[in-house]
């Protein structure tokens, strides 16, 4: 397919088919495909699984009442540092599935097997890498998928948001990380490529790593390494909805979080002179908050002009301006609330 | 790729062509453009800046990546090409025809040492391996 590749955690993964941009519009506008296989799926599995995973993750698995439904999670060390994001599945009441990120799987396994063995040592924790996902994405994603997929538009189509159900051998999600509705689609590696050239013929534009990150940056969703790692309190990376401080059930990292509570926020910031704000570049605020930091920057097809994560002081708000370090230059730039753009809309 | 025999080639991918009225145009290779992808943002030298070669003198951003431009040559500017400020993706189009800036060598000989069509289609192969 004539695919720029490039190494991701150890992964060969297409950066692009031919044009980032064009990649990028059509998911906004049509639909475009990703080959997301180089992300883990992890099945959990035994009648310790939800009592394994109040301990282990954030956010609070007993949001999970319903076979199909998913959450987004972060899994903190004992500090409040973010291991890894990720996605929990609740199949049934001893089979959960979660899928991390690809950079972090080795990680994350050898600290679910120790935590494993601590809290629920007759769990099962099986990593899936016989299992391949796709991404299809757009507004016109779940009507391509029923195209190619007979017979699955009766089994998928009243799944909400963060919801997923089987057909077949596959395992679709109304998931994404692009803004766009859509699906994410787990199936066996076996199957994968003639899948994907299903979807292709049916015209399902391929789309790499490149759009994918202006995708979700638009989208306000945080990657893991750049916007949090081991060392970032999540509240301070945008990810306090995603953290159950309410309910008294302990969870690795909490009494950290308890302990030491954000200093800085997660912003979004719309560049107002010329140039492109990247990741690193140094943020000035006016107002005596002092220093912060872009996390995630670029530049957005959607908007025509650049954005950026920042983490920037508390008393930042939306409306301010900032300058931003580039080169040798300071740029002007506005805080706005982020996501800045979703099912196709600007937001910001 | 096309690797006109009429321009100058520099290892940091830019090409030089001497203009007849002695000055010389600067842009960067179609191999570059390849490189960085869609290109989104584009800073030239001010005119009448004097550089000297190896200077860092433009800058060309893709949504991938910021890439510096170098000057080939010493000389000083005498014109920057302002029309990729509002349309970089030209240089995707058409990368020899997408100028960046112009300068009046301080040593029109200095263009000499510059690699020629050969010379840089044997830096592209091996930078392939």
């Amino acid at each position: 397919m004539n695919a720029k590749m490039v190494d991701f955690g150890g992964w060969d993964m297409p950066l692009h088919y031919g044009s980032q941009l064009d990649e990028h519009h059509k998911v906004r506008s049509d639909v475009g495909m990703f080959d997301v296989s180089h992300m883990l799926a992890v099945d959990i599995e035994g009648g310790d699984a939800r009592a394994f995973l109040r301990q282990l993750v954030a956010n609070n698995i007993d949001k999970l009442t319903q076979p199909g439904k998913a959450l987004y999670s972060c899994m903190l060390n004992p500090d409040g540092g973010v291991i890894d994001d990720l996605i929990i599945y609740f199949l049934t009441e001893s089979h959960f599935r979660m899928v991390v990120n690809a950079g972090t799987a080795d990680k994350d396994m050898a600290w679910m097997l120790l935590q494993r063995d601590r809290i629920a040592p007759g769990l099962e924790i099986t990593p899936r890498r016989d299992l391949a996902m796709i991404a299809v994405q757009g507004p016109n994603a779940r009507a391509k998928v029923w195209q190619v997929l007979p017979g699955s538009q009766t089994d998928t189509e009243n799944l909400k948001l963060f919801q997923a159900a089987f057909f077949d051998k596959y395992f679709i999600a109304r998931t994404g990380y692009t803004g766009e509705d859509g699906f994410e689609i787990t199936l066996p590696a076996v199957d994968a490529a003639s899948f994907w050239n299903k979807l292709h013929a049916a015209g399902v534009a391929p789309a790499g790593l490149g759009a994918r990150d202006t995708l979700r940056l638009e989208a306000g969703m945080n990657l893991y390494g750049q916007d949090m790692d081991e060392t970032i309190n999540p509240l301070e990376a945008g990810l306090g909805w995603t953290v159950d401080l309410k309910s008294d059930r302990d969870f690795i990292g909490k009494q950290a979080l308890l302990d030491k509570p954000a200093i800085q926020q997660l912003t979004g910031l719309v560049l107002l002179d010329r140039g492109v704000l990247r990741s690193h570049q140094k943020v000035v605020t006016q107002n005596g908050g002092g220093e912060g930091e872009i996390t995630s920057g670029g530049f957005s097809p959607t908007l025509n002009q650049s954005i950026a994560l920042a983490r920037l002081p508390l008393a930042v708000s939306p409306g301010d301006e900032v300058q931003v370090v580039v080169r040798d230059k300071q740029l002007k730039a506005k805080v706005v609330k982020y996501p800045f753009v979703r099912n196709g809309k600007i937001l910001v | 790729m096309s690797i006109p025999n009429d321009l100058k080639y520099t290892k940091s991918h830019e090409w030089v062509r001497l203009e007849d009225d002695g000055t010389a145009t600067i842009g960067i290779t179609p191999h570059a453009q390849e490189l960085l992808g869609d290109m989104v943002f584009v800073e030239t030298p001010a005119v009448g800046r004097q550089l000297k070669q190896g200077d860092e003198c433009a800058v060309v951003e893709s949504v991938k990546a910021a890439a510096d431009v170098y000057a080939p040559i010493t000389g000083e500017v005498t014109a920057a090409n302002q029309e990729l400020a509002s349309a970089p993706e030209k240089i995707n189009q058409d990368a020899y025809a997408a100028w960046l800036f112009r300068l009046k060598p301080a040593n029109t000989a200095d263009l000499e040492k510059l690699l020629d069509s050969a010379g840089y289609q044997k830096l592209l192969e091996s930078e392939d391996h």
